[in-house]
């Protein structure tokens, strides 16, 4: 009894003791202020190199964090407590943050880089004239299909989900813009649409999808896209991009009656405490040569275009994430409707669940 | 001064009641009469008594139903067969045992054995079936749920056959009573109160289940559970989430009452 004591008061003194040591090193490296620039990102989302490159740069030394989902993140900034001086939420994120003011205004004379950036990718309406925001990198929403399932059947659109050949072949990510939006789309509408009567046409073509849906699932979609559980499957380009590269036979098409445009992009949240360094970042991340170095690793497509010009045709040229200016111009970001809309979208997107085959 | 310190001692209990049963439930009906827009409103109890939800609430009932039917079909004879074995607590543990592993390693867990080259589905096709689709229909669901739910039905249903007093079937064979009418007339009255709570422990839980419909029937079963997920954490909408909630509370005393036990 005597020596499981000692061995357990040991125990507890090292863990205690590791506990105190890992507090007093974050203190000193996260609270430094001007010397530290703390990075709070989406897991494995710019190529680590880059950090080493910006620290021997400007003598700045970096700690970067890491988050899996735009709430998790904004509770942290919310929160306070931790020093982000920036972080890179996507679009959606990025107008609530503003709602709750969370963040700093970015002052764009500090970035000359930015003129880098394609006018296409700027001035949005999720952030007029970029005032919070820099776009870090963009994506749609599209289809992923099997070609060795489908034999040579082509996919070009939306309009070819309707296929009868694809009975119980399609699975659809679980969210209500992207499924109203896609169905908006394939008729022709915006998919930001508010005009009652075309969103009850939109979910009427839905219900006369239902034979060929399999399921509406999660983040499982696309463990089961790879394992070929179904043919088609309805994504953004970022899991695309990824379940691409596990399984050879998969494709991606960004549909020609258009789709949803998306991006992630830099912002300093309220909690910064070192805004020069954020702004340097920001300005080093826009860098042509940089931008080219972290599309090549991450693998999202850049709205920098003088990067997109140094990157290899291989990437450059590829038309399912770099898609032709024509289809481009196809592209919608969401708007905000509000949560009246919101709701009603949902609410559509429920009754579809429940058309029964 | 008896009175009075045991009085003391109901504190903790009340005040535990107060704070995580009653005030969460009085917090529900009072958001059931907000609107998006955070006014107060009736909207939501009349947008429930639309044919939406009531679909809904039927399909909830039809499948929790069917979960609960299901599961005392098997666990009855499983309860009584339990009665009879040598080792009971070792089999009652087996059975036990798969409620201790977490609800969403099991979900998934199924995703692959249902799945299009699963397990199941060779067994099938070296059968001579051939594949099938398993996984996301109605026979998916129902068949997870039950797995999931089963040892909560088994439990009460093998504690009121152990409580039994045995003379009692003696006495009934000493009779002349057939075994048919030993089961009818006598197993089964005394074990009732098992099979209720059993039947209570399963129907109500089954009645608002969410996760599974999602990963294991695709979203292609819709329950009055998914639409309170979906309202509270994608639309926002809180009020028509609680709306839901406050008739789920109303139907699960409603069955509390039908089942409860007569004394």
């Amino acid at each position: 009894m005597k020596r499981l004591t000692r061995a357990f008061s040991v125990i507890f003194l090292i863990a205690f003791g590791l506990m105190y040591l890992t507090y007093y090193l974050n203190q000193a490296e996260g609270y430094g202020g001007k010397n530290t620039l703390t990075v709070y990102n989406w897991g494995d989302y710019i190529d680590e190199e880059l950090l080493e490159k910006f620290e021997e740069e400007t003598g700045i030394k970096v700690i970067y964090q890491t988050f899996d989902s735009n709430e998790a993140m904004m509770t942290k900034i919310e929160q306070g407590g931790t020093t982000f001086d920036v972080a890179v939420p996507s679009e959606y994120a990025i107008a609530k943050m503003k709602e709750e003011n969370l963040l700093l205004p970015i002052d764009h004379k500090k970035l000359p880089n930015l003129k880098h950036i394609d006018p296409h990718f700027l001035d949005l309406p999720f952030d007029p004239q970029n005032k919070y925001s820099i776009p870090y990198f963009w994506g749609t929403v599209g289809i992923v299909y099997n070609k060795k399932m489908l034999k040579d059947k082509e996919i070009k659109g939306w309009n070819d989900l309707w296929n009868p050949d694809f009975k119980n072949q399609i699975l659809l990510a679980d969210g209500a813009r992207e499924v109203m939006g896609f169905s908006l789309n394939s008729l022709r509408y915006s998919l930001n649409d508010t005009n009652e009567s075309h969103l009850q046409e939109a979910k009427a073509k839905l219900d006369k999808l239902t034979p060929n849906i399999k399921a509406i699932v999660g983040d499982e979609i696309k463990m089961l896209l790879v394992n070929e559980e179904a043919a088609l499957g309805v994504v953004w380009s970022g899991d695309a991009s990824e379940i691409m590269g596990e399984n050879e036979d998969l494709e991606y098409v960004v549909p020609e009656e258009g789709s949803n445009l998306w991006f992630d992009n830099m912002v300093i949240p309220k909690t910064a405490k070192n805004v020069e360094g954020a702004h340097k970042f920001i300005n080093f991340m826009l860098d042509p040569e940089n931008a080219a170095k972290n599309t090549e690793y991450v693998g999202y497509s850049t709205p920098n275009a003088e990067a997109l010009k140094l990157l290899s045709e291989e990437i450059s040229q590829d038309v399912r994430f770099y898609p032709p200016p024509e289809l481009t111009k196809k592209l919608e970001v969401y708007k905000n409707l509000g949560k009246k809309m919101l709701s009603h979208y949902n609410e559509l997107f429920l009754e579809f669940k429940m058309h029964r085959k | 001064m008896q009175i009075r310190t045991r009085n003391l001692y109901l504190i903790p209990y009340l005040t535990w009641i107060l704070l995580f049963v009653v005030a969460p439930i009085l917090l529900i009906v009072y958001y059931s009469f907000f609107n998006v827009d955070g006014h107060f409103t009736l909207g939501n109890y009349q947008k429930f008594f639309t044919p939406v939800y009531l679909k809904m609430t039927l399909s909830s009932f039809w499948y929790a139903l069917l979960i609960t039917g299901i599961s005392l079909l098997i666990a009855y004879p499983t309860a009584y067969w339990l009665t009879k074995t040598k080792h009971k607590q070792l089999w009652l543990l087996l059975i036990i045992l798969p409620s201790w592993i977490n609800l969403l390693l099991k979900a998934y867990a199924f995703l692959g054995i249902f799945g299009t080259y699963g397990p199941t589905n060779k067994l099938l096709e070296s059968l001579g079936i051939g594949t099938q689709q398993i996984l996301f229909t109605d026979f998916s669901f129902l068949f997870v749920s039950v797995y999931i739910f089963i040892p909560f039905m088994i439990l009460p249903i093998y504690n009121a056959l152990e409580e039994m007093n045995h003379s009692l079937l003696d006495a009934a064979n000493d009779l002349g009573a057939s075994q048919w009418t030993t089961f009818r007339r006598i197993i089964f009255p005394l074990t009732l109160d098992g099979v209720k709570s059993g039947c209570q422990a399963v129907f109500i839980p089954a009645l608002s289940l969410f996760m599974i419909t999602r990963l294991v029937a695709g979203n292609r079963v819709i329950t009055l559970g998914t639409a309170i997920e979906q309202h509270f954490l994608v639309t926002q909408d809180w009020g028509m989430g609680a709306t839901i909630a406050v008739f789920l509370i109303i139907a699960m005393a409603f069955i509390m009452m039908l089942t409860r036990k007569r004394k």
